[in-house]
């Protein structure tokens, strides 16, 4: 039995090689839990390949990954993870409530739950739509929702916001927070430096090392900028004067 | 493996045959206006009564695989798979959901084919009707688990599309249809004794022309299952939770 007061997630020197270049470095870091935890970085600098090892789809070539108190990937983890990549895994020649049901049946969430995560992500309206015909940012609330269903202690989200108007962002972030409240790790990333202040916590990434994990408050003072873009900077000029 | 979670995946992917009507009726309709082709092309019954067998076995067989292929390597390369992974569903789950949902429209497709060969085109069975479909079903199955696995080689859809012949036409050539398999080299007749379509054509022929299905038959059946039953296996073996 795990303890509660046990990090989320807890990774060790983990490394993972893709196409014979190495592009995880031997991360180390503890994401906490019931909060919404930012991996922030460019483009590229491992933050998807970062995500599918914390979920247990990412061969890594070495170091660990505890997840809720299993090792990453342990088969008692795939009904407590929920995960949504970043091009949306939906079906497209199926409509929307038709994908959440599905999904709903493999995860044995239960049966209104497919309405629930609909209306949480405000996708209600185009439950009856075929995936094909969704925008790309319908498509992508659409990925979100099947990650929502079944209420997983940890939510694991790859870009969930991109190309959303501020309006919804705004209603993602604060279903985020709610879901935090009620004991729900999240850990989301973004390339969008001013997203970064919405979370408690950030684990700032470049070309597969970390460059900052702490609070953004702390991340402006140490870095004595207001700006977190600007924050960013800061912390690469620091590192190659390192 | 979970009986619930199987049926939710054979549901799901015939609804997704649903959305695609024009898929659907190419499938069912095919097999049957080709049946009429030979029909006419063929004009005159004893020899359409030898190959009418034989497409009955190939059609099923190869609309299976082509289509199963396609839609497997769709869901590797939409990421629906990924996810599919990282839930709780068994990789048999996956492929006897593919292969239930596939199975049961290759029961109409053939159901058309053998109710038109029958009726209009005069097809003659001097036994009973059931040998004839479990042998057509069978081939559907195998058609299915070979797609499956194939599609594990390919990653774009034209790749996909180049099995269908690497694994069609040897067997065709090879499986008794042109030359008895006894008139061919030794060689080739070995080769011949390992592809599963050789056991099908001879079953179906036996299905056809014998009054009463005997102990060749049920051989050929048992070997056709097993070859699917393998195929569906190995393409479980070539589902990975884990990818680099």
């Amino acid at each position: 039995m795990m303890n509660l007061s046990d990090p989320a997630i807890a990774v060790r020197d983990l490394r993972v090689v893709r196409g014979g270049a190495e592009v995880l470095h031997g991360l180390t870091f503890e994401v906490p839990r019931g909060q919404v935890t930012g991996l922030l970085g460019p483009s590229g600098c491992g933050k998807t390949t970062l995500m599918r090892a914390i979920v247990g789809v990412q061969i890594v070539s070495g170091g660990e990954a505890r997840v809720l108190g299993e090792p990453a990937g342990s088969a008692g983890l795939r009904r407590r993870i929920g995960y949504s990549t970043q091009s949306p895994a939906v079906y497209r020649d199926l409509t929307v409530l038709e994908n959440l049901r599905y999904f709903a049946a493999v995860l044995g969430a239960p049966k209104d739950d497919p309405e629930r995560v609909l209306a949480e992500v405000g996708l209600a309206g185009a439950a009856r739509q075929l995936g094909s015909t969704l925008s790309g940012g319908q498509l992508g609330r659409a990925g979100l929702a099947v990650a929502l269903l079944g209420r997983p202690e940890l939510l694991v989200l790859d870009e969930p916001t991109v190309g959303l108007d501020p309006v919804l962002r705004q209603e993602l972030w604060t279903l985020f927070h709610r879901l935090a409240e009620g004991g729900t790790t999240i850990l989301v990333s973004s390339h969008v430096m001013d997203e970064a202040a919405r979370c408690e916590r950030l684990i700032v990434l470049r070309q597969g090392e970390i460059l900052a994990d702490e609070t953004p408050g702390a991340l402006r003072a140490h870095t004595g900028t207001a700006d977190l873009e600007e924050a960013f900077l800061r912390l690469i000029e620091e590192r190659a004067a390192a | 493996m979970s009986v619930a979670i199987t049926l939710a995946t054979a549901r799901r992917i015939m609804t997704q045959l649903r959305h695609d009507r024009r898929t659907v009726a190419l499938m069912v309709l095919v097999p049957t206006l080709v049946m009429i082709l030979l029909y006419y092309v063929m004009d005159d019954e004893r020899s359409f009564g030898r190959w009418a067998p034989i497409l009955l076995c190939v059609f099923p067989f190869l609309v299976m695989f082509l289509i199963t292929s396609i839609a497997t390597l769709r869901e590797r390369t939409s990421g629906t798979l990924e996810r599919l992974m990282a839930m709780p569903l068994g990789r048999l789950d996956l492929l006897l959901g593919y292969g239930l949902a596939f199975g049961l429209a290759a029961c109409a497709q053939v159901a058309l084919a053998l109710a038109v060969s029958l009726t209009w085109l005069g097809l003659d069975l001097p036994g009973p009707l059931w040998p004839l479909v479990l042998v057509a079903l069978l081939n559907a199955l195998l058609g299915t688990a070979l797609g499956l696995l194939c599609s594990a080689f390919a990653r774009t859809e034209f790749q996909a599309v180049q099995f269908m012949p690497i694994v069609m036409i040897p067997q065709i050539l090879l499986g008794g249809i042109l030359v008895p398999r006894g008139q061919m080299a030794t060689v080739l007749e070995w080769i011949s004794d390992v592809l599963p379509m050789s056991y099908a054509i001879e079953a179906m022929a036996h299905a056809v022309a014998d009054a009463d299905p005997g102990g060749e038959f049920w051989r050929d059946v048992v070997v056709v299952a097993g070859s699917a039953v393998l195929a569906l296996l190995l393409g479980a073996a070539t589902l990975r939770r884990r990818t680099s």
